[in-house]
């Protein structure tokens, strides 16, 4: 029991769970990641959503998903996961040297 | 500022752990949740994050004061157009810290029980329509000065955070200059109001800052983390030097009688607030905190029938779904 | 009558509607169940805010006698309101506020559907832009009655209590009268005992899903929208809403 008389331990922890907010910004684009916010159920996640991530016209579409349901990559995955990848080069357009006879391509 | 006085935590780990660590923030990296950080970081962080959230939702309150009074229904909507967005704010510094292990309802109780801060500058009262302006004006410029720099913490969720704050900030203290503007070129009684008003939050205003950092250990170990960017003595000159011309503009005399140009160094010479107002403040001595306190306290606690409500009939309604499959 | 007739009336009651639900809602500001909650209200009055200030633009342009929305905003007093008494009861808790909310956003959307077709083209343009936001208002205030009437036990009984204590003003909304009736035979309004349908039909679905009871008392509290008896609420909300202007006259703000 602290100074002012209140106990938190006495309360059971109901806290409404935790979602991840991602919005269309225009039509055509990919959702983004904007934020999170608390809600009871996915439903009430997609109006606080709307409430509190387009005050000002942000968006078109709308996802919500709970944060314990995202799987992350870890950090120590980084070299592994995404260095491989470097040297893959000519995955990218620029590796090839084209005449500029051949036209656009 | 909305984050004052904040004491770091020191690490005991591993010392070529802590060296890649400061290494990355050195070479400007972002730190991210689930990437390793030292102990001292995660509960340093925790306690920025959380004052800064507290602080926008206690500040909702003097702000709230007045938007059942405001004087026309544009004004009206635009107050609260603002208050809301300190919500907002709160919401999102409240998620960023989120990230590192704790709740809001953890952080929530830990304010409520006096564990926790929130700015001093909350527990000052407004009494006119005018203390609006000033806020606005005062309080949000004061901000303003420590959030732009926030938006390059080397902590991902915080910085991120901050550039939507800030993005969104932009029309709080313009919004306030704006009402200051139509008070000082008004009636003589709206005059009188906005000179009272600016004689009122000027100090407060300045003790946002914080005192002098020295050498306190907690500000060199919070820069070298670059979860605080400038120091204190830099914002607040900045502050001045930015406010004294506008209160010219305005015709409103800064109550300061040592108030003057300085040359050499480039910026107004003036007078320290009272730290003993400050700290008597921090404590708990303010002319509002235990006003403050008590209403967080009693919309927190008329709230949870309604929290465990909403909750109850999620779970219900899941149930159902799972019985129906 | 008033300079302006039926015209000016009837958009003087839509104005009034909003405003005063809008500046009740705005007593919540800083201090709902949750911040999510504490921001969708604020944005639920800011909508009605602005509602109110396009009807009362309107009913300022048809009145034609010099006065601003802020004029009628700011300086009418009570007797001159006319806005339903619902919307001046008092915010009481959370539930009860959310549960005047949905009674009136059960209406308003009825309303402002049919004034969509109003024969009067600004009518029809200020209905057809606030029905989209109504329409929101209602599915959210709709969802939390929902979620409290079958949540616990206490928020059970508090959702039933706030309905119950509501009850009696919900009638008013559908009271026709000569001004509404001037309004329907010159097309530029419904007659408001025509929106009744719509509005029982969304109210049986939504209370039954909330596990609550229908009221099923007749008695309706009148005098609002005619401005004829006001409750003694509204007279404080207009001395908090106008102080300003009528401390200090004849200044800008």
């Amino acid at each position: 029991m602290s100074d002012n008389g209140r106990d938190s331990s006495v309360h059971e922890r109901r806290e409404w769970p935790l979602w991840e907010i991602f919005i269309r910004g225009m039509h055509g684009l990919n959702h983004r990641h904007v934020g999170s916010l608390h809600a009871a159920d996915a439903e009430m996640a997609m109006k606080n959503a709307r409430d509190v991530y387009t005050r000002r016209n942000e968006g078109v579409s709308i996802w919500v998903v709970k944060s314990r349901h995202i799987a992350a990559s870890s950090p120590s995955d980084k070299g592994p996961f995404y260095e491989p990848s470097r040297s893959k080069a000519y995955r990218h357009p620029t590796f090839f040297d084209i005449p500029e006879e051949a036209g656009a391509m | 500022m909305y984050a004052q006085m904040v004491e770091s935590t020191a690490s005991d780990d591993d010392p070529e752990k802590l060296a890649a660590f400061q290494a990355r923030i050195d070479a400007g990296e972002k730190i991210e949740p689930k990437d390793w950080m030292p102990e001292g970081y995660r509960k340093t962080l925790i306690r920025q994050i959380g004052q800064h959230a507290h602080s926008e939702i206690v500040g909702q309150l003097p702000e709230g004061n007045w938007i059942t009074r405001a004087p026309t229904l544009e004004r009206k909507a635009i107050l609260l157009a603002k208050v809301q967005d300190e919500a907002g704010h709160g919401l999102y510094l409240y998620c960023a810290a989120e990230t590192l292990g704790v709740s809001r309802d953890e952080m929530t109780e830990m304010l409520l029980e006096g564990r926790m801060k929130y700015s001093s500058i909350f527990n000052y009262p407004t009494v006119t329509w005018a203390d609006i302006g000033a806020i606005g004006w005062l309080v949000d410029g004061a901000a303003i000065m420590n959030q732009v720099p926030l938006q390059r913490t080397s902590y991902g969720p915080y910085s991120r955070a901050m550039i939507r704050i800030c993005k969104e900030e932009s029309f709080h203290m313009r919004q306030g200059f704006d009402i200051m503007m139509k008070m000082a070129n008004g009636s003589r009684e709206q005059k009188r109001m906005a000179q009272d008003a600016l004689n009122r939050f000027w100090y407060p205003s300045l003790m946002m800052f914080g005192p002098s950092d020295g050498d306190s250990v907690h500000s060199s170990q919070s820069m070298a983390w670059k979860i605080k960017i400038s120091s204190n003595d830099e914002l607040r000159q900045k502050f001045v030097d930015q406010t004294v011309p506008q209160a010219d503009y305005l015709d409103l005399k800064i109550p300061d009688p040592e108030l003057k140009w300085n040359q050499d160094k480039g910026g107004y010479d003036f007078s320290e607030p009272d730290w003993s107002e400050f700290h008597a403040v921090l404590k708990g001595n303010g002319p509002c905190n235990s006003d403050r306190m008590k209403a967080r306290i009693r919309a927190w606690e008329d709230g949870r029938w309604v929290r465990d409500g909403l909750m109850a009939h999620a779970q219900k309604k899941a149930a159902g779904k799972v019985a129906a499959e | 009558m008033t300079a302006g007739g039926d015209e000016f009336e009837f958009l003087c009651r839509m104005g009034d509607n909003a405003l005063v639900l809008g500046q009740r809602l705005s007593e919540w500001c800083g201090s709902a169940p949750a911040l999510e909650e504490d921001i969708a209200l604020a944005n639920t009055a800011l909508d009605l805010l602005g509602q109110a200030k396009m009807w009362l633009d309107l009913a300022a342009e048809v009145e034609d006698a010099g006065r601003t929305s802020d004029d009628l905003a700011m300086k009418r007093d009570v007797m001159d309101f006319r806005n339903l008494l619902l919307v001046e009861r008092p915010n009481g808790d959370f539930g009860h506020t959310m549960t005047r909310q949905f009674l009136f956003d059960s209406w308003h959307v009825e309303m402002l559907k049919e004034l969509a077709d109003s024969k009067d083209a600004r009518i029809a343009e200020i209905s057809a832009k606030s029905a989209k936001e109504a329409r929101y208002h209602v599915e959210r205030s709709a969802e939390t009655v929902i979620g409290l009437g079958d949540g616990t036990p206490e928020s059970h009984s508090r959702m039933q209590t706030a309905l119950n204590e509501l009850w009696s003003y919900v009638g008013e909304m559908f009271h026709d009268d000569e001004v509404d009736m001037s309004m329907a035979r010159s097309k530029l309004a419904p007659l408001p005992s025509n929106l009744r349908s719509g509005f029982d039909r969304r109210f049986r679905k939504v209370v039954e899903a909330a596990t609550l009871i229908p009221p099923t008392g007749a008695y309706a509290h009148l005098g609002g929208k005619n401005g004829i008896r006001h409750t003694e609420h509204l007279g404080h909300i207009l001395t908090q809403m106008q102080w300003l202007q009528r401390a200090y006259p004849e200044s800008e703000w």
